[in-house]
């Protein structure tokens, strides 16, 4: 058995991989929106943690 | 506080401006969401996107029909042990911060449990508990903070949409395979006499054609189907060279391998299918926030305020209203069914069905059609017909609506497509008798090698890249294309027919004339006071446009519907109205809306509303006639004819007191002596665009509602109607071009066919070759012509 033959498993078997792995995130719906996740990931925790405990009881204002 | 644009929304503030936290805003409503984002800590919203908010406009009892359950689990797309899932769609989602605040919204209210934002289609997700919280009052929130959602009949009943998924898998399979078959195929270009290629050339050439195996039966079977379908029905389209390529390629290489004669096509094979195949999806470029498919039911409601006899209001589904059911319209709302008036004051706008922004008032007793919107105060009317037998709903059983434009049309890439085929097949036949005579071995070679060199990639290419770059650029300034098709259905357009009102005319402003004796201004202050008083539509336009006065207090005034207006103060009396009613004799002039004034019980002169038409029509019209013939359709009164002409003096003919059916007749009549292009807007279009061969709706607001159509242009840039044109002539022009080029590289490519030396690396170097050339011949075209476009655009603002 020459070791060509466990290359090629081995490289044949990582771009399976790879593939199950496309294949299982367009099937999750990753590729219907293109843009808002380019968006999303640029927001960080902006959200300001105090003034919102401070004002919990403000929420229910808002129902 | 310099500036006086409103924090929240960017509209100037006037004297009514609202200071709070030192910022300044211009109602109530915009301060209000400002306060809830900022106990919540969400004032970053305002850092993303400066007054990114809009005002919100929110009515109490709009929402009332989510207390229905049968509604609210028609709505939701999931419901199980107190979790709901609901996807909403929101117009005004418009940029980041709208995304943020909106992902967010589990800092409003802790019941929410998810929410995500799909922006391209401007749809929000929200996932929440039961227990203590209710879709109405979510409802309620978005509206609140200003982000209120459509919920129309579109939404009733509608089963989660199966998205078509297949282009992408297809997609990664042949990449995937192309990529690893390459690399496998790679080798043997370079020595083919070396020891280890000797040795294990057969293992690799066995997984290059497992690899290729998926892409030919599954990756590929699109052409297939394509070209089978066009051999049915005897047509020759592209698909049945490139499907003849592809078996070609796919039978020859397992032969050379079977039979060690080579190393096989299977490089070019996947190749080309993946080429093809990212075309097609360059090519399927949609606006997804925009819809090409509507109709009545995107604006009707879901449900209406039934009376029981009882006197009890009820909420009930808008399909289960039947002749004889009492219904309470409120102000704001969209009448659903042809209907009497019994109670109330109705002022109903039909500026959906007509494009007529002047709102028409009615008496009790009088009819109503489906698609009118109540404004003013809450009318009861008694149902006349159900909802699918109303006047405006009947026009969708109309076939036109079930008719395919795609399919009785042969695109450009089809009508080369058929020549090619003969050609392709006429040579190769040609060749393979020529190698039979002469060298009978090479004769099964030669035959095809020629199937394989020109299969015709690079021509399926052209089309997809230089229409799907040309629709890009004809979104970027305000024309939102269904399809690439209709590009090309466009470039052949030899008539254009347009709708007056709505459409040649604005909505947004009319103009408002005085005619008559000059008002003292005692006459003219009273005139203001009472106006001022009064709700009516054209009394609160009217009023806008008076100069101010001082404010009076009036001694008496009175309000006859439908008739007029009466003020009274200190000694002067005015009377504000229709002719018969402050006592002209003038003739009532119908072509147009007309207040009468008279003071102090003699005739002083008419304040006149007229519609504003569209600036640059005479521009338009000068250059779209030199392409195409023009017509105008009204369904109004030939009032406007006279105006028309003067601003329009070119041959165009015009007909008025078109109902829809006659529009979709005359469309249809039109059709006989060449390819009809209409322009419309309101629901009573929709015939009319639906039986032409591109229809193409107005719109002041893309995102808000436009009938069925090809495309979508913004009302501001009618004008650039006849660009539109030319540019889609011009991507014509440039699809030959690339045509005659590609055929070089065929041309080429046959040379080695024909003589029995194509070699796999001959084609696997020129196919790629010729089908990037192509695109970037294309994509730089487009642009170029384009640009001009562009300039031209510029120079005239």
């Amino acid at each position: 058995m020459s070791v060509i033959y466990v290359l090629l498993a081995i490289s044949i078997s990582v771009a399976i991989v790879f593939f199950i792995a496309f294949v299982v995130s367009v099937r999750q719906g990753q590729y219907d929106d293109a843009y808002t996740p380019s968006v999303r990931m640029l927001f960080e925790d902006e959200l300001v943690d105090e003034s919102s405990e401070k004002n919990n009881q403000n929420r229910s204002q808002t129902e | 506080m310099e500036s006086s644009k409103c924090y929240h929304c960017g509209d100037s503030c006037s004297n009514t401006a609202v200071h709070f936290d030192e910022k300044i805003f211009c109602c109530q409503g915009c301060k209000m969401v400002y306060e809830i984002f900022s106990t919540n800590g969400l004032e970053y919203y305002y850092d993303l996107e400066a007054a990114a908010g809009t005002t919100p406009d929110f009515k109490p009892h709009k929402f009332d029909y989510l207390d229905n359950p049968e509604i609210v689990n028609r709505l939701l797309e999931f419901n199980e042990e107190g979790m709901q899932v609901v996807n909403l769609h929101i117009p005004h989602i418009h940029c980041s911060s709208c995304i943020w605040v909106l992902e967010n919204l589990n800092r409003l209210h802790p019941a929410v449990k998810s929410s995500q934002v799909d922006f391209p289609q401007k749809r929000i997700r929200v996932c929440f508990t039961t227990s203590e919280y209710t879709l109405k009052q979510l409802v309620v929130l978005l509206s609140r903070i200003g982000y209120e959602p459509t919920i129309s009949l579109e939404d009733y009943g509608k089963k989660k949409a199966k998205v078509d998924r297949s282009l992408i898998y297809k997609l990664g399979v042949a990449g995937f395979a192309f990529g690893n078959v390459m690399l496998l195929s790679f080798p043997e270009y370079f020595e083919v006499e070396e020891f280890w290629l000797e040795q294990y050339k057969v293992v690799f050439r066995w997984l290059m054609f497992a690899f290729s195996l998926p892409v030919v039966l599954y990756a590929a079977q699109d052409y297939f189907i394509s070209a089978y379908k066009g051999l049915r029905s005897k047509l020759l389209n592209i698909d049945v060279p490139i499907a003849l390529g592809i078996l070609a390629l796919f039978f020859r290489s397992t032969v050379d391998i079977v039979f060690d004669l080579g190393s096989g096509f299977f490089d070019s094979l996947t190749g080309l299918i993946f080429f093809l195949l990212v075309g097609k999806f360059f090519q399927q470029k949609t606006y997804a926030f925009l819809s090409f498919e509507r109709d009545y039911k995107s604006y009707f409601p879901i449900a209406v305020t039934r009376l029981q006899d009882s006197g009890q209001e009820e909420n009930i589904e808008i399909f289960k209203v039947k002749s004889g059911d009492r219904l309470i319209i409120r102000n704001q709302e969209i009448i659903p069914v042809d209907c009497m008036l019994l109670k109330g004051n109705a002022e109903i706008d039909y500026s959906f069905v007509t494009g007529e922004s002047q709102a028409i008032a009615k008496q009790p007793g009088d009819n109503l059609f489906a698609g009118g919107k109540q404004l003013g105060g809450v009318v009861e009317v008694e149902a006349m017909k159900s909802v699918s037998q109303s006047y405006l709903t009947q026009l969708w059983g109309n076939s036109v609506f079930s008719k395919n434009k795609v399919s009785g049309f042969q695109t450009i890439t089809d009508a080369i497509g058929r020549r090619f085929t003969i050609a392709v097949l006429s040579i190769a036949v040609i060749a393979a008798s020529f190698w039979l005579w002469y060298d009978p071995t090479k004769a099964a070679n030669v035959f095809t090698a020629v199937l394989i060199i020109a299969c015709p990639c690079a021509i399926a290419l052209a089309a997809p890249f230089t229409l799907g770059n040309m629709m890009r650029i004809f979104g970027k300034y305000g024309c939102y294309l269904k399809d690439t098709n209709v590009l090309e259905r466009m470039a052949k357009i030899a008539t254009v027919v347009f709708d007056k009102t709505g459409t040649l005319t604005t909505s947004n402003e009319s103009s408002i004339t005085y005619e008559g004796m000059e008002l003292y201004p005692e006459e003219a202050a009273l005139l203001k006071t009472t106006l001022r008083a009064s709700n009516h539509p054209l009394s609160r336009s009217l009023y806008q446009i008076l100069q101010e006065h001082d404010i009076q207090m009036l001694d008496e005034f009175t309000e006859e519907l439908g008739k007029g207006l009466e003020g009274k103060a200190k000694d002067q009396s005015i009377r504000i109205g229709s002719a018969e009613y402050v006592g002209t004799e003038q003739q009532p002039d119908f072509s147009e809306t007309s207040v009468h004034i008279s003071a102090n019980n003699t005739y002083k002169g008419r304040f006149a509303f007229r519609n504003n038409y569209r600036k640059g029509l005479p521009d338009l019209f000068k250059t779209l006639k030199t392409k195409a013939s023009l017509y105008i359709l009204s369904g109004d009164n030939d009032g406007e004819r006279r105006a028309l002409h003067q601003l329009l003096p070119f041959k165009v003919q015009m007909y008025f007191n078109q109902k829809p059916e006659d529009k979709l007749e005359f469309i249809e009549k039109l059709q006989e002596s060449g390819k009809v292009m209409m322009v419309g807007d309101g629901l009573n279009d929709a015939g009319a665009l639906a039986q032409s061969d591109v229809g193409v709706a107005v719109a002041e607001n893309v995102n808000v509602f436009s009938p069925a159509c090809d495309a979508i242009l913004d009302g501001k840039v009618i004008t650039r109607l006849s660009r539109f044109l030319e540019l889609a002539k011009r991507s014509m022009g440039i699809i030959k071009w690339s045509f005659l080029l590609s055929l070089c590289y065929n041309l080429i490519g046959l040379y080695f066919a024909v003589t029995g030396q194509l070699e796999p690396v001959i084609a696997a170097i020129l196919m790629p070759l010729s089908s990037i050339s192509i695109v970037a011949f294309t994509t730089v075209a487009t642009n170029v012509v384009a640009r001009r476009l562009t300039q031209t655009i510029q120079n005239e603002s």
